[in-house]
């Protein structure tokens, strides 16, 4: 008889796992780059942002209405659509952050309980005026381009690969800025000490505007990348963001390396599991070890002491 | 005390005056808004007079609704007992999650209230089969009784949700005028002051917590015996979300704004996505030819635009703004 | 006098990351005394009381009260023991009238007792520091001087057994200051006092004994006379 069947669980054919591994691959590199955004708010503006979730909905949903009247309207060919796309969402949804900085969280100094309130509806407002122009569907957004990748048991859409890639380039991007530049520099000096960086002729009002649009804008570019794959629907908002809370918890809040280092744990952990097992049960897993975390943890699993 | 009494006595005498009077509709949103501005007493206990921001309510109120529907459905208990069965399970969540997430403060504590609920949320989705997850289940109307008291009758049903909110209420009431209330009250303002002065914070909270779930709690195995329903959705982040909007909406931290709250939400959500939306929806489109395919339907939208312009020009809310201009004892 | 110890610290040491910010090898509070905790900014005077009444634990070191060890006793027990400490930075409730204020502390001690009545304990209070008749006025709409007074009145309330004060006469005027002196003599009648001070003139009319703390810990301790003679003291205040 064969041995393995006496193992207390069944192990997963080859074929599933290598696919499992390269959905989580490509769930963990979105989720890297969505989660970064939130760590980041979180990070300089001590801005605990729920609306999060809803800056990658408005990507997607926008990256369908640009796409749509290029491709349809113009009669573009896909991959221009998908390019102009991936350029005009982000930026539009990165202005949206931004007035929405200036009209609405700026008003309340950045009060922590008052924010997140506040937040809550700015969620349910970005989301329910989706909802009023978008309507209730999901559509699909053609990919740029299509090819397969063999690999020893399938063959792999080139396209997944591809954003991965994009994404491991886009968050190389945004650490050298924040590591390398004077923006950064003006950033880090604001998350320090934004009094005593205002003295210094720091124009922290538009500091904070922009770092909230910088991560309003990661959240919509991983939007835009991801929807090829899933499509744009007006409540497509919420897992993103409670898998971006997760991940930026358990990183450490406002550490970055800790938030990469735990979105590629979540995501690749979340795709086999997703792919192999239950996902309702990994998420039950999860949240709960999020809530321990915080409260035994505080600064997070994979974090050094919170900065 | 004599002006707090004879008030709240007002409030309760004027709704059951009110019974008579009401046509059939009115007299339906009554008794549900009765129930939900129960959970919105209990919300407040923690929220309005402790000072601490729960975003994850809702395991409460499933806590008390599922506890109680899931005895009648599966072990069928009659629904009297197993009321009393969904408020212990409210009891006991709340004295786990007290214990767990009142080791945090601020943020964090909203963060992993949230969390939780989320997880309660899941694990009805998860155990799909017995709570047939986000299409609910019914409970039969002939076992929504307690003795030869019929409780899906429609007058039986408005004095029953009357009931539980005058005892929330008075009690709710009683416990903020009481030594304890004012511990209470004090932490809000100023918790490592209230610890210098000999309590012990965890304690109070504690207090608060328990009760503010036991409240939830009762209202949702109310909601399920009243109503006849449970469903995965009064679980959801949404069903935490609404107490706080009608708390804030009434005035944080005053006895009767959950009751006001709850009332003007509820019929500004209803006349909205009855009347206004479904109008403005036809408008917008002949008018200005724009497509808005989903303008009837975002009544959400209301919830979000309301709780940014409280946030922003009414932290106080209706009542706590009265009080501020014109009664200072309003309790 | 006659000195029985009260409060004694042994061994105490609190850092802060790197930071040493007290190092106390020992230290004795006697009881019925007015003791003066003096030192330059920065000295580690208000951590080192905040050790005495458990705001946060020390890490090393012992703490005792009334010969009984306390060091793992957290704060609010360490009040019902009958230690009271009053905030540097006025920490008043600011929302809720005076009397509600002083009913806090009077309700912990009626209950701790087992007799006697919230609202008489709390205008007597009130009535102590002069601020009877404005019992039902807010908090935050009092002058700061007012202000300090009821930080002091919460304090007495407790009808603690050793009250800390910390720097309780920053920012009052002149006169103030005064009657602030008569208070705390008056009050020294049935309690320890412990004083952190930076005001000199008030240490000096106050204080039976000065203990001088800097960089954390104790440079020198005696009568106020032998104090002022201190040339180590001397050179800690001057900088040199």
């Amino acid at each position: 008889m064969d041995l393995l069947s006496y193992l207390p669980f069944t192990l997963p054919h080859p074929a599933l796992l290598l696919a499992g591994v390269l959905e989580g691959t490509v769930l963990a590199a979105v989720l890297a780059l969505t989660a970064l955004g939130l760590s980041i708010v979180f990070g300089i503006m001590r801005v605990v942002n729920v609306a999060h979730g809803e800056f990658y909905m408005l990507g997607a949903v926008l990256a369908w209405f640009i796409t749509h009247t290029i491709t349809g309207a113009v009669g573009g060919p896909p991959w221009l659509g998908f390019a102009v796309a991936l350029i005009v969402a982000p930026l539009i949804v990165a202005a949206i952050a931004a007035t929405t900085d200036w009209l609405i969280l700026k008003r309340l100094n950045y009060d922590p309980e008052a924010t997140i309130v506040a937040t809550i509806g700015i969620l349910y407002i970005l989301q329910q005026l989706a909802l009023t122009f978008y309507g209730p569907d999901a559509r699909p957004v053609e990919a740029p381009f299509d090819f397969r990748v063999q690999t020893p048991y399938f063959g792999y859409s080139g396209y997944k690969l591809c954003v991965v890639g994009a994404a491991i380039l886009l968050m190389l991007v945004v650490w050298l800025v924040l590591t390398r530049t004077k923006i950064g520099f003006v950033m880090r000096a604001t998350q320090y000490d934004s009094e005593t960086a205002q003295a210094f002729g720091i124009p922290v009002d538009k500091v904070y505007a922009g770092v909230f649009a910088l991560g309003a804008g990661l959240a919509a570019i991983g939007a835009v990348l991801i929807v090829p794959i899933q499509q744009a629907h007006y409540l497509m908002g919420g897992d993103p963001l409670l898998l971006s809370f997760i991940v930026v918890i358990l990183g450490g809040l406002g550490s970055l390396k800790g938030t990469l280092v735990a979105a590629i744990f979540i995501g690749l952990s979340d795709g086999i599991i997703s792919t192999l097992y239950e996902p309702t049960l990994a998420k039950i897993l999860a949240t709960l070890l999020v809530a321990m975390v915080l409260v035994f943890r505080p600064q997070g699993l994979f974090g050094a002491r919170a900065a | 005390m004599i002006r707090s009494i004879l008030l709240h006595g007002l409030v309760i005498a004027a709704l059951i005056a009110l019974e008579p009077m009401l046509s059939e509709y009115h007299h339906g949103n009554l008794a549900r808004i009765m129930v939900l501005a129960t959970y919105a007493v209990g919300y407040n206990v923690l929220f309005g007079y402790t000072g601490l921001l729960s975003l994850g309510h809702a395991m409460f109120f499933a806590a008390g609704m599922y506890g109680c529907a899931l005895m009648v459905r599966l072990a069928e208990w009659s629904v009297g007992p197993a009321f009393l069965v969904g408020v212990a399970c409210a009891l006991i969540a709340g004295i786990v999650v007290g214990f767990l997430a009142l080791r945090t403060i601020g943020v964090g504590f909203m963060i992993v209230t949230l969390m939780f609920a989320e997880a309660a949320y899941l694990t009805i989705l998860y155990y799909n089969e017995y709570t047939r997850g986000d299409e609910g289940f019914t409970i039969p109307q002939s076992v929504r009784a307690i003795g030869t008291l019929d409780l899906s009758d429609t007058t039986t049903r408005y004095f029953a949700a009357l009931t539980l909110f005058s005892i929330c209420l008075i009690a709710s009431a009683a416990l903020v005028q009481s030594k304890a209330g004012r511990v209470l009250i004090a932490i809000r303002e100023n918790e490592d002051r209230v610890r210098m002065l000999g309590f012990d914070p965890f304690r109070y909270k504690l207090l608060a917590l328990v009760t503010s779930a036991v409240m939830a709690g009762a209202a949702g195995a109310a909601y399920a015996v009243l109503f006849g329903y449970a469903g995965a959705s009064f679980a959801g982040v949404q069903y935490s979300i609404f107490p706080l909007l009608w708390v804030l909406l009434g005035g944080p931290g005053t006895t009767l704004g959950p009751l006001l709250g709850a009332v003007l939400m509820f019929y500004l959500v209803d006349y909205a996505s009855g009347t206004i939306m479904p109008g403005l929806a036809a408008l917008v489109e002949t008018q200005f030819g724009i497509e808005a395919p989903g303008l009837a339907s975002a009544w959400l939208l209301l919830v979000g635009v309301a709780l940014v312009l409280l946030v922003l020009f009414a932290p106080r809310g209706l009542l706590g703004t009265v009080r501020v201009r014109m009664i200072p004892w309003l309790p | 006098m006659a000195a029985i110890a009260q409060l004694t610290a042994k061994g105490l040491i609190k850092d802060f990351g790197g930071l040493r910010a007290v190092d106390v090898d020992g230290f004795t509070l006697h009881e019925g005394e007015i003791r003066a905790v003096i030192g330059p900014n920065g000295a580690g005077k208000t951590t080192f009381v905040s050790l005495l009444c458990g705001r946060f634990p020390p890490t090393r070191g012992t703490i005792a009260f009334a010969g009984r060890d306390i060091t793992a006793t957290p704060a609010h027990e360490r009040v019902a023991l009958g230690i009271a400490y009053t905030f540097q930075i006025t920490s008043i409730f600011g929302n809720l009238s005076l009397y509600e204020n002083v009913a806090l502390p009077s309700q912990r001690r009626v209950t701790l007792d087992g007799n006697g009545k919230v609202r008489e304990r709390a205008m007597a209070a009130l009535e102590r520091v002069g601020l009877a008749d404005r019992a039902g006025e807010i908090a935050s709409a009092q002058s700061y001087g007012h202000q300090r007074l009821l930080e002091v009145a919460m304090g007495l309330a407790l009808a603690p057994k050793v009250l800390i004060l910390d720097e309780p006469t920053q920012g009052l005027a002149d006169s103030e200051i005064a009657d602030f002196i008569a208070l705390i003599r008056d009050v020294a009648q049935e309690t320890t006092i412990l004083l952190i001070e930076h005001n000199m003139p008030v240490v000096m009319a106050l204080a039976e004994t000065i203990t001088v703390l800097d960089q954390g810990r104790v440079l020198a301790e005696g009568a106020p006379e032998a104090i002022r003679a201190n040339a180590a003291v001397q050179t800690a205040y001057l900088g040199g």
